[in-house]
């Protein structure tokens, strides 16, 4: 097919960059739309348990597994109530706190972690490579629930450890891929070019590599998101994770569980509240892997310049 | 109703992109015949592939589409027709070669599998669709091809595998072979006899070949006719001959005159000064392969060396020792009197600066996440002693104006330059720190002939400016030939001849050299024709 020239595309003078990826989300209705919804989620984690906190934790046995939609209740009741007649609603709310920490800790530092390491030991010597890699398989070979388990046995089970033990059993997804993805962007020639020019190691590193596999490594980490909650529901469920009376939304799922044959609600809501943050992030993350990319952009900011 | 054996009549094609609709190709009309040979020239953009895909029904629909004009086939319109017809018609009695065979064989089964696998999906016993793979490789020339039916793709040469999606397109005796760029992804002498067996078969098979190309010399060498199309228009049809003698249209004329190797030879330089690079026995082992063996030469201030050889010449090994992106296996290059194979690595960031290379796909060489004025202050970055802050900005748009680009597209990003401007780029960057030598790696290799010319230009003036030495590197002789001042042939990791460029043209020594020029094509059919006698010559001649 024919290619043409694409040098015709008129590139206005950026008005500020905050202003620019504004207008480059609102572009992308569904990106915008789960922005908002995990504003609000953060919104949720930092000021639920101050507000909620009592609300969701007092029993009233009246409203035991209360059915949702019953809008004569209050309106913490919309939503139902769960075995012990609390309001789900709150506990949701409440429970957003955990879960978002334990979820974004354990992806954050497993990012960070395995990231660097892939980074390391795509680029650098041989020796170096090949015990980090050798590390990574020994992780990998070991089923990370039992690893979980073993450790969780040992230390106390507290948000700070549960972070540990799912980072740990996450780095090696983000070590191998940023380490294949090195591989073969430092054979390109844009890097045999900044060699040429001199650019020290960590220029090229972090100048020329980072940027190029960094969209990569955010995809799999929004998904991996949804696997680390779940993952720490599993641990709480056996008992060694996050334990009553605190709360998590893998720990609703696994409560309601029992009931789900007679109070589907109980499962439902706290499973909905992790669908929609897990797909809100990869929405968020399939834009911002576009809004990144020059050659891609112009999908986000195109309509804005036809008028 | 008519007697062509296939005739495009009017066709439009439209690509709707999110930019807008772009016209691919408008209201083109061509028809090939029986045993005739027709090119499609153009250069990248122009066209020329649309309307074979058109032909193919490889065109993706929703991007693109058919608005109007009509595909007759043996006087039936392709366009009407169901998609199982097509698809009998498609492969069986209208086959297509592509321009890179290695990514059109499947790299898990064997060859011999592949080629008998198009027989038995048409019908064909088992056992006699190997025999007659078999004879098909024998006769596009793979040798003793019995005990190479069973090989996988991987084991052959780039020209052998050329030579086995012939193989594979002549499987059902089409009617009409469609090659897109068949010789492009091939060295010079490997391109001559691709050409001559399509020649060869098409006589012996009477299908009618049509060609697409960008190159006047592959015109010149099998095709009987040529359509010369430009920006989706047909600008000029007729024979061969008749369009390089007297073209009508200011285009082809254009085209024709942009073929490298016609003008001036430069003469020796002689400046009385010792060389700026003077390489010593360079030698690269990789495993028990000799890469490159015992080069030396030596270029001069403000002069053009140019080395040329085909693949696996060891040339681009040559410019990776030099520049220490590969480690020398032994030998020595000094550079202004030090030696750059054993230099320390902070003697060696200061060399740097002083001899920078432009890589041959400009498309890769830049980082498609840099702007272009990040990737041309990069060089500021790296090296801050060359300029203080507060002069840069202005310092990269001066650079952009010296190699002919428009200073306010600093913001711009590679992807939205042509591939003759992100070249440009490519050269402003090696600019900006002020070398003396630059290393040209293949640097005009994939622009179109005009481009080329434009590049070539653009570097010559440079020079004269600047007083800049290049290292060509190329693995076509006609390229350099009024550019370079001397010339090195490589072949096998091995400098085989070098000299002053008049002496390499007009009197070269070595037989490989001579089969160099003998392969390498001329836009003139009748030059064309001597070369082909030459090259018979050559053929008969014990090596």
């Amino acid at each position: 097919m024919a290619a043409t020239d694409t040098d015709a595309q008129p590139i206005a003078d950026a008005p500020h960059p905050a202003r620019r990826i504004l207008a480059m989300l609102w572009r992308d209705k569904f990106a915008f739309a789960a922005a908002l919804f995990l504003l609000l989620m953060v919104f949720c984690a930092l000021f639920g348990p101050m507000l909620l906190e009592d609300a969701a934790t007092r029993q009233n046995l009246r409203g035991r597994n209360a059915p949702p939609f019953d809008f004569s209740k209050p309106w913490l009741f919309w939503l139902g109530g769960d075995a012990l007649g609390r309001p789900l609603l709150a506990r949701i709310v409440v429970a957003a706190q955990n879960t978002l920490m334990v979820a974004a800790g354990a992806v954050a530092s497993s990012l960070l972690i395995g990231g660097a390491l892939g980074l390391i030991a795509g680029y650098t010597a041989r020796l170096a490579s090949q015990v980090i890699m050798r590390l990574a398989d020994v992780i990998m070979s070991f089923p990370s629930l039992l690893l979980a388990v073993i450790v969780l046995y040992m230390l106390e089970p507290a948000v700070g450890n549960l972070i540990i033990v799912l980072a740990i059993t996450r780095i090696p997804v983000y070590l191998r891929t940023s380490r294949a993805e090195v591989l073969e962007v430092r054979e390109r020639m844009f890097v045999q070019a900044a060699q040429v020019m001199g650019a020290s190691t960590r220029r090229i590193v972090f100048r020329h590599i980072l940027p190029v596999i960094f969209p990569t490594l955010i995809t799999i980490a929004t998904l991996d998101f949804a696997f680390v909650m779940l993952a720490e529901s599993s641990l709480s469920f056996l008992g060694i994770g996050i334990q009553p009376p605190e709360i998590t939304w893998g720990l609703m799922v696994a409560q309601g569980r029992p009931y789900l044959t007679t109070a589907w609600w109980l499962s439902f809501w706290p499973g909905l509240a992790i669908i929609l943050t897990t797909l809100s992030l990869n929405l968020l993350s399939n834009w911002m892997r576009t809004a990144l990319d020059p050659v891609q952009r112009w999908r986000l900011e195109l309509p804005r310049s036809r008028k | 109703m008519t007697g062509h054996l296939l005739e495009v009549r009017n066709l439009t094609v439209d690509f709707h992109t999110a930019r807008g609709t772009v016209h691919a190709v408008r209201d083109v009309s061509w028809h090939l015949d029986r045993g005739e040979c027709l090119a499609i020239l153009g250069e990248s953009g122009s066209g020329k592939s649309v309307s074979a895909s058109a032909v193919m029904d490889l065109i993706d629909c929703p991007p693109g589409q058919i608005v109007s004009g009509r595909i007759l086939f043996e006087g039936q319109d392709l366009l009407t027709l169901s998609p199982d017809a097509r698809r009998e018609i498609n492969g069986r009695r209208i086959a297509m070669i592509f321009q890179d065979p290695m990514s059109h064989l499947n790299p898990v089964y064997s060859v011999g599998f592949q080629i008998a696998e198009i027989m038995t999906a048409h019908g064909v016993a088992r056992a006699e669709a190997r025999a007659r793979a078999l004879e098909l490789m024998r006769r596009v020339g793979i040798p003793a091809p019995e005990s190479r039916i069973d090989a996988y793709p991987h084991q052959f040469s780039g020209g052998q595998r050329q030579r086995l999606m012939i193989a594979m397109a002549l499987a059902l005796k089409p009617d009409i072979l469609i090659a897109d760029e068949p010789t492009t992804a091939l060295d010079v002498t490997v391109q001559a006899q691709i050409l001559a067996l399509l020649e060869e078969l098409q006589q012996e098979t009477g299908m009618g070949l049509l060609l697409i190309t960008h190159d006047l010399g592959v015109v010149a060498e099998v095709a009987d006719r040529v359509v010369v199309m430009n920006s989706g228009e047909i600008v000029e049809t007729g024979s061969a001959a008749e369009v390089y003698r007297t073209p009508r249209h200011p285009y082809t004329a254009k085209l024709i005159a942009a073929v490298p190797g016609t003008g001036e030879m430069a003469a020796p330089l002689d400046t009385g000064i010792g060389p700026i690079l003077d390489v010593q026995g360079l030698t690269k082992v990789f495993g028990d392969f000799t890469a490159l063996q015992d080069a030396s030469l030596t270029v001069l201030p403000g002069e053009t060396v140019a080395i040329v050889g085909e693949s696996g010449s060891g040339k681009s090994t040559l410019a990776k020792t030099l520049l220490r992106l590969e480690d020398a296996t032994a030998g020595a290059a000094f550079y202004a009197g030090r030696d750059l194979i054993a230099m320390p690595p902070k003697e060696l960031f200061a060399l740097r600066r002083e001899i920078q290379m432009v890589f041959q796909d400009p498309t890769q060489s830049l980082n498609p996440r840099m702007s272009v004025g990040q990737i041309i202050a990069e060089a500021f970055v790296i090296h801050p002693g060359i300029l203080p802050k507060d002069r840069r900005a202005a310092r990269v748009q001066d650079l952009l104006r010296q190699v002919g680009l428009d200073p306010e597209h600093i913001h711009r990003y590679p992807h939205q330059f042509s591939g003759g401007q992100r070249q440009r780029i490519a050269i402003a960057r090696a600019l900006a720190l002020e070398p003396k030598l630059i290393i040209c790696d293949e640097a005009v290799s994939a622009l179109d002939v005009s481009i080329q010319a434009q590049v070539i230009d653009l570097l010559n003036r440079l020079q004269d400016e600047l007083g800049l030495s290049y290292l060509f590197i190329a693995h076509d002789l006609p390229l350099v030939r009024d550019f370079a001042h001397r010339v090195v042939v490589m072949q096998g990791g091995r400098i085989v001849e070098q000299g002053p460029v008049r002496q390499i043209f007009e009197a070269p020594r070595e037989a490989y050299t001579r089969a160099l020029l003998a392969a390498s094509l001329d836009p003139d059919p009748d030059v064309q024709a001597e070369r082909r006698r030459a090259r018979a010559q050559l053929a008969e001649a014990p090596a």
